[in-house]
């Protein structure tokens, strides 16, 4: 089976094509990259994938009622939905700035959900 | 004495304004959360010079008489019209056949100005239309008029002469003493009543069924439309008609009061149960594209921001059905008010009023005293000379606040249209054009319901759109 | 009040432009018409911003924090809650209206920065009734983000452009059930990574070559009928598939914001926005746009080098700098989407278009510049920058894109 992405590792972005065996998703071969960044982020992609989650937390006493906020570092796919329970059901009090930790190391996995705004 | 007028749409609050003069207790009862939400608010908003109606007709009788009213009460109860002048226009010599009769009818019917404009007369009016018109009827007192704009001044204006309005409450019965009707029965409430008007609009027949009086069978007739932003406006200066056919006037180019390009009606005759279908079709939608090309070639469909329908009441008698019941004495049947029903609103509430109540029916009514004939309507700042703006501004800091964009409509409007009865989204927009520009709403329609959820003390998504079941928002992201 | 250059509008094409016409030491005033400035980086609450600027990958909020933060050091003028009313432009004059009153600002120079607003429903010809519950991708994401308020509970996406990808994933991430997105064109239309990381990471399916043809629902939405289109895209009959869904969010292009100046500046016929020049210079020698108000740009950095360039040629403009010379620079063969329209050499030409169709290779051909692309996709921006050796001496300049 070929896969394609785009290796988001630096601003070239480059398109990557990997062959995978169908019967245990192992690496065959991977195309596309320009350093050795990119084959790095093609395994993981494979094995274990990872993202960066952006979505917002409840503020008590801000001028606005949500601070935008975002994992610091990509967390494997698995935990999104545990992450959001976790997210949802948080609250943080105004002020906030923006780089604030407002989770600290979510799951146990040594990545923070820090806000990406400021409010008052 | 005691007076029902069931429907506010354009007829029943012309009735209503019209019977505030006197010295009575008159409640208008909507079935719609807001007035003017069936046919008045999804129509061409033409007023009609009156030539097209056959002259025996109460129509006849009416549209050159309401059409020349309009521009009196306008300026009482300040709502727009405009006399941009109406062109019927023809092909070819068959179609100029037509356009004789219909200046032979309007002659009859008491329209002033008519003639039938040949070459390039026709395009010195009108540039862009298609130059293999040859011949077209001109008619100087047709225009244009904002009809819910009028209705909801006719009520405002009757409401400040003592008229009780209610709204969301449908009449579902009548209970009658001595073959007269003496209360009217809502799904909520019980009035009593001495005399029943009934402009129930596409429900008048039904109304008057229920009433135990005479009716004719009403039947929706549906009109798609298509709406050009004002970018374009100017592509035409007045309303123009194709050759008109047995069956309806055709479909239009005309400018809109703001300036924008309507495009439509279509014609289509619906079963009975029916009316309330205002969907678009997508037949409907190409054929005011192809026939609309015809009049004006260089029209750009690109321009389009809006597409929408309205129902119009039909009935067989061709004819509008306004007639004191001879089965029940205190009943009056105001329906089948399809076109030219907004241009003589004016005319048929004083014909009901004067003929009917007074001379007919032989009800002595007084006029009041202390009666308020002005209304003014919400104060437009973007309509001011920037120096009185800024004179409002400094008295009144929200006038300068800009809520929507596109029609540069401040928060006071907004705040003073719920002051105005206002509660949902659309009651917002049809009191002050917000939401009515190019970007439909896009920037101002969040900006909108906060307000609304602040001034109604409700949660923002209690607020609906317009109807009960029309809800926006569905709850917080973070509860 | 009198100052050298206006920018009108906080977003990222005028921040960068308020801050670079400073630089070069001139008076700025920045006027708003939100209560706060950003524009719309503030609801854009996911990744994607920053690569190229900041060599970061940053969030919408990041993103405009950092300008804001720059601006705060300066003495460059904000005026938000400020409507611009109209342009006396034989005076250099402009009117605002704001809640202290109405003011005027006389100037010597203006950047425009108004950016772009999205497609309406209405302009789409869908038949149907007018239900509530149809929102555009940008009012949805306000809405969620800003707000905290959720459109639906069911939803459809109309249009695959990267708004309409980013939306998919934010309304199922918050509990929002999400049963596809449709698209007319055969392909995906917004980036490869965002089909992946909010599509198939969520198994949303994509309906590609379909549309939507008719919405229904009694007061509230309660059925999207679409149907798969044929080459032409014209909707095939008997394919019509019904979706229960209370939302349809629809994702189906940007209008440049172009309207008060629509009669005194030369609009661009095919992206609707501002003419420009690679200075940035309109057609008025006073006024300069960069943007989503002159063509709508897929990366933000490039509105904010656009921004950056478009400030500092306001700013020396007012310093009494002419700019001569302008060539016209035409769209050639695969061109869909280009600028700038014009090219002096006082600065570099970087060029920015879009291919009207995908290409896997291309031959880009600028002035006697040839150089070859790969993996070409109208949805994606091409950023070239052309040296002056390669259209120098041309009256005319054309810009082609041969599929090699």
């Amino acid at each position: 089976m070929i896969k394609r992405f785009v290796c988001v590792q630096c601003p070239i972005g480059c398109k990557l094509t990997v062959e995978i065996k169908d019967a245990d998703n192992s690496i065959i071969k991977i195309e596309g990259n320009r350093c050795q960044r990119g084959i790095a982020y093609a395994e993981d992609e494979i094995k274990d994938p990872k993202r960066i989650i952006t979505t917002s937390v409840k503020v008590i006493g801000g001028e606005l009622p949500l601070v935008s906020v975002k994992t610091d570092k990509p967390i494997p796919k698995k935990y999104i939905k545990d992450v959001m329970d976790i997210v949802k059901s948080k609250e943080v009090k105004a002020p906030v700035k923006r780089g604030d930790i407002i989770i600290e190391n979510i799951l146990g996995t040594n990545v923070n959900i820090v806000a990406t705004r400021s409010v008052e | 004495m005691k007076v029902v007028i069931i429907g506010g749409g354009i007829s029943g609050t012309f009735i209503a304004r019209e019977l505030s003069k006197y010295d009575l207790d008159i409640t208008l009862i909507e079935k719609n959360l807001d007035i003017a939400w069936g046919t008045t608010k999804a129509n061409s908003g033409i007023l009609h010079a009156g030539y097209d109606d056959f002259p025996d007709t109460l129509r006849a009788k009416l549209c050159a008489k309401g059409n020349a009213l309009h521009f009196k009460l306008s300026e009482e109860l300040d709502y727009d019209v405009k006399r941009t002048g109406s062109l019927v226009v023809a092909f070819d010599e068959a179609g100029l056949k037509t356009l004789e009769e219909l200046l032979k009818r309007g002659k009859k019917n008491n329209v002033p100005g008519l003639e039938i404009l040949k070459g390039e007369e026709i395009f010195e009016k009108e540039p862009h239309l298609n130059r293999e018109v040859k011949y077209a009827l001109w008619a100087p007192t047709g225009g244009i008029i904002e009809s819910w704009g009028a209705a909801i001044a006719a009520v405002e204006n009757a409401i400040a002469n003592g008229l009780k309005l209610i709204l969301g409450e449908k009449v579902i019965d009548f209970e009658r003493k001595n073959g007269r009707i003496s209360k009217v029965i809502t799904d909520k409430n019980t009035y009593e009543v001495d005399l029943v008007i009934n402009a129930a609009g596409l429900y008048g027949d039904e109304i008057a069924k229920i009433a135990g009086a005479e009716f004719i069978p009403i039947y929706p007739r549906r009109g798609e439309y298509i709406l050009l932003d004002k970018k374009i406006g100017g592509i035409v200066n007045s309303v123009i008609f194709p050759t008109p056919t047995e069956k309806s006037k055709g479909i239009l180019v005309l400018p809109t009061i703001d300036g924008g390009i309507l495009l439509g009606p279509t014609a289509e005759d619906l079963s009975e149960d029916q009316k309330e279908n205002t969907a678009t079709s997508s037949y409907g939608l190409k054929r005011i594209i192809e026939e609309t090309k015809r009049l004006v070639p260089s029209l750009d469909i690109s321009y389009a921001i809006k597409t929408f329908a309205g129902i119009r009441a039909e009935n067989p008698n061709k004819d509008f059905f306004i007639k004191e019941s001879e089965k029940i004495p205190n009943f009056i049947n105001v329906i089948g008010i399809r076109s030219p029903g907004l241009t003589a609103a004016p005319a048929i509430a004083t014909y009901v009023v004067e003929e009917i109540i007074q001379d007919r029916l032989k009800i002595n009514l007084e006029k009041k005293k202390t009666f308020i004939s002005k209304r003014e309507r919400i104060k437009r700042y973007s309509e001011l000379p920037l120096e009185e703006w800024n004179e409002e501004i400094k008295k009144d800091p929200l006038s300068g606040k800009i809520i929507c964009y596109c029609n540069m409509v401040t928060e006071r409007e907004i705040l003073e249209a719920i002051r105005r009865g206002a509660r949902s989204l659309d009651g917002v927009k049809f009191r002050t054009r917000a939401s009515f520009g190019r970007c439909q709403g896009n920037f101002c329609g969040p900006r909108i319901l906060e307000i609304l959820a602040r001034e109604l003390n409700k949660d923002l998504s209690e607020i609906t759109a317009g109807s009960e079941k029309a809800w926006i928002l569905n709850g917080r992201v973070r509860p | 009040m009198k100052t050298d250059v206006v920018v009108i509008g906080g977003g990222a094409a005028g921040l960068g432009a308020a801050l670079s016409a400073y630089k070069e030491g001139v008076d700025v005033i920045l006027i708003e018409q939100e209560e706060r400035i950003g524009g719309i980086l503030n609801q854009c609450i996911h990744n994607g911003f920053g690569l190229q600027y900041f060599k970061q990958e940053l969030t919408g909020p990041e993103y405009a924090e950092m300008f804001m933060e720059k601006i705060k050091d300066t003495p460059i003028k904000i005026l938000s809650n400020s409507f611009l009313h109209s342009i006396d432009e034989k005076n250099k004059k402009i009117y605002l209206i704001t809640p202290y009153g109405i003011q005027t600002i006389e100037t010597k120079a203006i950047v425009m920065a108004t950016g772009a607003r999205e497609r309406p429903f209405g302009s789409l010809l869908i038949p149907g009734k007018r239900p509530s519950g149809i929102f555009t991708a940008g009012v949805a994401q306000k809405y969620m983000n800003i707000q905290n308020i959720l459109p639906g509970k069911r939803a459809l996406i109309l249009g695959s452009g990267d708004i309409g990808l980013i939306m998919a994933r934010r309304l199922t991430l918050e509990g929002v059930e999400v049963v596809g997105v449709i698209e007319r064109l055969p392909y995906a239309g917004g980036l490869l990574r965002n089909v992946v990381q909010c599509l198939e990471d969520y198994n949303i399916p994509l309906y590609l070559s379909s549309t939507v043809v008719e919405v229904r629902g009694d007061g509230r939405l309660e059925e999207v009928i679409v149907s798969k289109l044929d080459e032409t895209f014209n909707p095939i009959p008997g394919t019509e598939e019904s979706f229960n869904v209370d939302t349809l969010i629809l994702s189906v292009g940007l209008i440049p914001n172009t309207e008060l100046l629509n009669d005194l500046v030369e609009i661009d016929g095919t992206s609707r926005g501002f003419s420009a020049s690679n200075l940035g210079q309109t057609s008025l020698d006073f006024v300069f746009a960069a943007g989503n108000c002159t063509i709508i740009y897929d990366l933000v950095d490039y509105v904010t080098l656009e921004g950056e360039k478009a400030g500092k040629y306001a700013a020396y403009y007012v310093k009494g700098e002419k700019f001569t010379g302008k060539v016209p620079i035409k769209k050639g063969k695969n061109i869909g989407i280009l600028f700038p329209n014009y090219y002096t050499s006082r600065d570099d030409l970087i060029l920015y278009l879009r291919v009207r169709r995908p290409m896997e290779k291309g031959r880009l051909k600028v002035g006697s510049l040839e150089r070859e692309y790969k993996d070409l996709v109208p949805s994606e921006i091409l950023r070239v920058k052309v040296p002056e050796k390669y259209i120098e001496n041309y009256s005319e300049i054309e810009v082609s894109m041969e599929e090699a």
